[in-house]
């Protein structure tokens, strides 16, 4: 039992005691939970301590069977790639709980116990290194959200709850099939095995098989990213969902499905990623232009931001897609970013709701002058979400931007275009619910950040400073992780990967030092 | 069959489940006489006595497993592991009809003796070995079950129900005997393994073509008893005005017994012509799926949801038929337990729901209970969650076995077709979650009575072991996979 193992087992300790606590306990089911999510953010920090970023493999590996036949393994263990959005996870659940202090009135112990259980399934998602297991997290971790909009949620929650669940649900059945199929030519879940087995040739599909099985863990991945045109469910969940659970959802549940590409899609099927990469750019460069597009004219705040995220994703498989190493990096670093500051912008959308009780833009006006802290906040954080040198966005767009330009530079233009709308977007958002004159309703109603809402607000803030000032600081551990993909897309590909690093790299910020990876050779 | 018929003392030891069972109906109808209306609860208290003895029976005689009485019987580890599953399926069914009774003012001996017999008559379904014998089970558990079926008189829809199951279904056992009747024909043997023997034996076996017509006769008449399209017209009808225990009954043992011998008669004795009789299977598998999760999307009576739920899973378990392989009846047997447990669960929640007179039999009237009663819903969500296959339950893995064995005989697309089949089939599950927790409570779950002892134990027992099987599985999977061999 290492520490991820503890990592996981807290939420899920945690799940069981509030199903325990009495109900009358309205207080301590709160503390409760804060307490378990505490501690396993304080655990999972541990985990980036003890990582070590200059070891490319699997470390905190517990391996330990659990059904004999078929051989199903409790296998987890984490790489650069899964570590930050572990802690991710981890570290956004106890903002959830604060933010859901006042908000949840009823049924608050299924409330949080839902929070925890969903944790649960997110960490365990990253963590899973059996695809089984993978499979088990997956669809373990669509339950509590399921119900964290359908009853928590506003007045279509359950349209939205439904559709949500039967989404991603219906995609993830083609990804059960492909699994399966993969299991009875391996003969085992076991991924790194099937990974060495394919290296080596001992497993192999024909070129239609890969293709299919590529397909049936893309849609899988591409509903939950969500990828332009699959995205529909998206906005709905958003607009409906509680606080947390939009936090929750945008933060890192949309992350499973980019992890999974990353993770699964490429270093399996590298053949059929690389054959349908064009047409999948395409798509993500669509979303791109068209989540911003359509974010300009919503007149929901909750909306806006949902479809803003549906254009920050398109980045992400953008980068995954561009085959070039600062691409990944710049797709994973773009991951935890949105993470971040989306997650930061549902926070601050949902402060406004709980003051005003509304959602809708044209409701607001001249909130800077009553409330002028959260005015601040959500200045940082609208400017990190847009993209501004110094914060977090802009390390990860660039570098997936650099990556995409590196691969095909007409992508690059459209791409940067995004980039442009989302300035445009949500400064005039901003204009809209900040500025302007102050009506009485919001006069009447607005307040500024009392010291829970600071609390909850506060670490997003120093993260999206920290990671847009000195991203050396997760980086590393991410490039190692995304050279091993790399290389592992090389392999049994015919054509020849064309990688040309301009003379002297740019450097993003002080830490980016090291030149793009050559990864310009055969097999 | 020999002259010198003395069985031993062994051999009455693998057949004493049956006759315990059978012992203790005939004692309760005794007993009907002396015991009526003075201790209305003994009868219940007696059959649970009965059904424990046959299980700890059915557990004993495996301990000296073989075939008695001139083979017409088997004691393997099929027979064990379903003789487990329909006693313990008659366990929850008294279990969770105490307070139906009660509530009907119904309480007499004549229902849990028809209980007994049935049981009785599924376990020497599953034991047997040769078709006569089977034959006889099937219709000592199926006339029980025509009876209960319509065992509240006074009720129209359980007259209506009763008659169409008896019409229906002497109908279809009709045909099943006509096939057997083909088969001893054209083969001479009425005993599985003979007549597998006697298909195998190359140029002297039977022309196919006979031999064919008799399996598909057969096919028709336990296609109709596992309701699997296209004869599952039936089972909404039967299922919604049967007393709401009985058609959890009928649903689960009388479908777990009905699919051993499926599993048992094509398995063995059918298995030489397997090419022939595998394509009527897979277009039953996908016809009973797909007929049966489309129209339950568009029910509103509970129980005619689940009777099209249970005939979307009939096509599930077909699937692992169609799949021909020890691995495909492994996972028949294996989501036939899942399917059970879970299905049991849910109808003891609905005959609980339901009230006097079943009144509340609506979707809707599952409004609000999980704010009433937090408890069953938490119970009925893990049904409901297993019956859409979630993992960490039952169900899920069952339909990874049953997919997972197809995909290993090559059935790509009816594993595809299945597996969105049941993301359809999520929807109309989640309606029921989407009513109980997040709609205001409704008249029915106003004036709900606390759980009595008996429905907390038939609705705890089925959740702990959904979840065991769920998280836990290799326990039964393990005994499903050895005993799948089957005796030849």
């Amino acid at each position: 039992m290492n520490l991820l193992d503890i990592v996981l087992a807290i939420p899920l300790i945690g799940f069981i005691v509030l199903l325990l606590v009495p109900r009358a306990a309205q207080g301590a089911m709160r503390a409760i939970a804060l307490a378990f999510s505490l501690v396993a953010f304080a655990a999972s920090l541990g985990l980036a301590f003890q990582f070590q970023a200059n070891l490319p493999g699997e470390q905190f590996v517990t391996d330990v069977v659990w059904i004999v036949s078929p051989n199903i393994h409790y296998h987890v263990s984490l790489d650069g790639l899964s570590l930050w959005l572990v802690i991710l996870s981890t570290f956004l659940t106890p903002i959830c709980v604060l933010v859901s202090w006042e908000s949840i009135q009823i049924r608050v112990k299924e409330y949080f116990a839902f929070l925890l259980l969903l944790e649960f399934g997110l960490t365990g998602v990253f963590a899973a290194q059996d695809l089984f297991l993978f499979y088990v997290f997956w669809e373990v971790s669509l339950v509590p959200m399921y119900f964290l909009i359908g009853i928590w949620g506003h007045d279509r929650r359950i349209y939205a709850a439904l559709k949500f669940f039967l989404y991603t649900f219906a995609a993830s059945v083609l990804m059960l099939t492909a699994i399966i199929y993969v299991y009875n030519h391996a003969g085992t879940f076991n991924y790194s095995d099937i990974l060495a087995m394919l290296a080596s040739g001992r497993l192999s599909f024909s070129a239609q098989a890969q293709m299919l099985l590529f397909l049936a863990f893309f849609v899988a991945f591409a509903v939950k990213v969500p990828l332009f045109p699959l995205h529909t469910w998206l906005p709905d969940a958003h607009v409906e969902a509680p606080t947390a659970g939009s936090i929750m959802l945008a933060s890192v549940m949309l992350k499973m499905g980019t992890y999974g590409l990353a993770r699964f899609c490429l270093p399996m099927f590298p053949g059929a990623a690389r054959a349908c990469a064009p047409w999948i750019v395409v798509l993500a460069i669509i979303g791109i232009l068209y989540g911003a597009l359509v974010a300009m004219v919503q007149p929901n705040m909750k909306k806006l931001v949902a479809y803003s995220s549906v254009s920050h994703l398109g980045f992400v498989v953008l980068g995954i897609f561009s085959f070039t190493q600062v691409g990944m990096d710049g797709a994973v670093y773009q991951m935890l970013n949105h993470g971040i500051s989306t997650g930061a912008l549902f926070l601050l959308v949902g402060y406004l709701y709980e003051r005003r009780h509304s959602l809708v833009i044209a409701d607001y006006g001249g909130v800077a002058t009553v409330a002028p802290w959260l005015s601040t906040v959500f200045m940082i954080a609208m400017l990190a979400s847009i993209g501004l040198p110094t914060l977090n966005n802009f390390v990860g767009e660039f570098l997936v931007l650099q990556g995409s330009a590196l691969a095909n530079f007409r992508w690059t233009i459209f791409a940067s275009i995004g980039v442009i709308l989302s300035a445009c977007y949500m400064l005039w958002l901003y204009q809209r619910v900040f500025y302007g004159e102050t009506s009485d309703e919001v006069r009447h109603h607005m307040f500024d950040l009392k010291p829970r809402e600071w609390a909850a607000a506060a670490p997003l803030i120093v993260m999206m400073v920290w990671m847009g000032m000195y991203s050396q600081s997760f980086l590393p551990a991410v490039r190692k992780a995304t050279a091993r993909i790399l290389d592992q897309t090389q392999v049994n590909v015919q054509f020849q990967v064309k990688l040309n690093p301009s003379p002297r790299p740019p450097t993003p910020d002080p830490g980016e030092q090291s030149s793009p990876r050559e990864v310009a050779h055969a097999r | 069959m020999p002259v010198n018929f003395a069985p031993g003392a062994v051999e009455y030891l693998r057949f004493l489940p049956e006759i315990i069972l059978i012992a203790a109906g005939t004692l309760l109808m005794v007993l009907d006489v002396l015991l009526r209306e003075r201790y209305p609860d003994a009868y219940g208290y007696i059959s649970i006595v009965a059904l424990l003895g046959a299980l700890a029976a059915s557990a004993f005689a495996y301990s000296s497993p073989g075939p008695a009485f001139s083979n017409l019987l088997i004691v393997d580890g099929f027979a064990t592991f379903f003789r487990i599953l329909v006693i313990t399926v008659g366990v929850l069914t008294v279990l969770s009809a105490f307070r139906f009774l009660h509530r009907e003012g119904a309480e007499t001996g004549e229902f849990h003796a028809l209980l007994l017999f049935s049981v009785a008559g599924q376990c020497v379904m599953v034991s047997a070995n040769e078709l006569i014998m089977i034959f006889i089970g099937l219709e000592i558990s199926s006339i029980s079950s025509y009876v209960l079926a319509g065992y509240l008189r006074d009720d129209k829809r359980a007259n209506e129900s009763a008659l169409k199951y008896f019409l229906l279904g002497s109908f279809a056992t009709a045909f099943f005997l006509y096939g057997i009747a083909v088969v001893y024909g054209m083969t001479g043997y009425t005993s599985l393994t003979a007549i597998r023997t006697a298909l195998s034996s190359g140029p002297t076996a039977p022309p196919p073509v006979f031999i064919g017509v008799a399996a598909a006769l057969m096919f028709v008449g336990l296609g109709f008893k596992v309701s699997g399209a296209p004869f599952q017209i039936w089972a909404p009808d039967v299922y919604q005005g049967a007393p709401t225990p009985v058609s959890g009954f009928m649903a689960t043992g009388a479908k777990a017994a009905a699919f051993a011998i499926f599993l048992r008669i094509f398995m063995t004795a059918f298995e030489p012509i397997g090419r022939e009789w595998g394509p009527l299977v897979w277009a039953s598998a996908l016809m009973s799926m797909t007929i049966g999760n489309f129209a339950a999307l568009v029910q509103s009576n509970i129980k005619r949801l689940l009777a099209y739920s249970s005939i979307a899973n009939a096509g599930y378990i077909l699937v692992a038929l169609a799949a021909r392989s020890q691995v495909g009846t492994a996972a028949a047997m294996f989501y036939l337990a899942a399917y059970a447990l879970m299905n049991l669960g849910a109808f003891a929640v609905v005959s609980h729901l339901s009230g006097k007179g079943e009144r509340f039999l609506s979707v809707d009237d599952f409004a609000g209970l999980g704010v009433r009663q937090p408890g069953t819903a938490a119970l009925l969500t893990i049904f409901l969650l297993s019956l859409i296959g979630v993992p960490l339950t039952g169900g899920f893995f069952g339909k990874f076995y049953i997919f997972k064995a197809a995909l290993d005989s090559h059935l790509v697309w009816l594993t595809v077709l299945g597996l969105l089949n049941s993301a359809v089939a999520a929807y109309y599950y989640l309606r029921i979650l989407v009513v109980m927790y997040m709609h205001e409570p409704s008249a029915a779950t106003a004036e709900l009575e606390p759980l009595s002892p008996g429905l907390s134990a038939a609705l705890v027992i089925p959740a702990v072991g959904t979840l065991l099987l769920g998280i836990f599985p290799g326990w039964v999977l393990d005994f499903a996979g050895k005993s799948a061999m089957l005796t030849r």
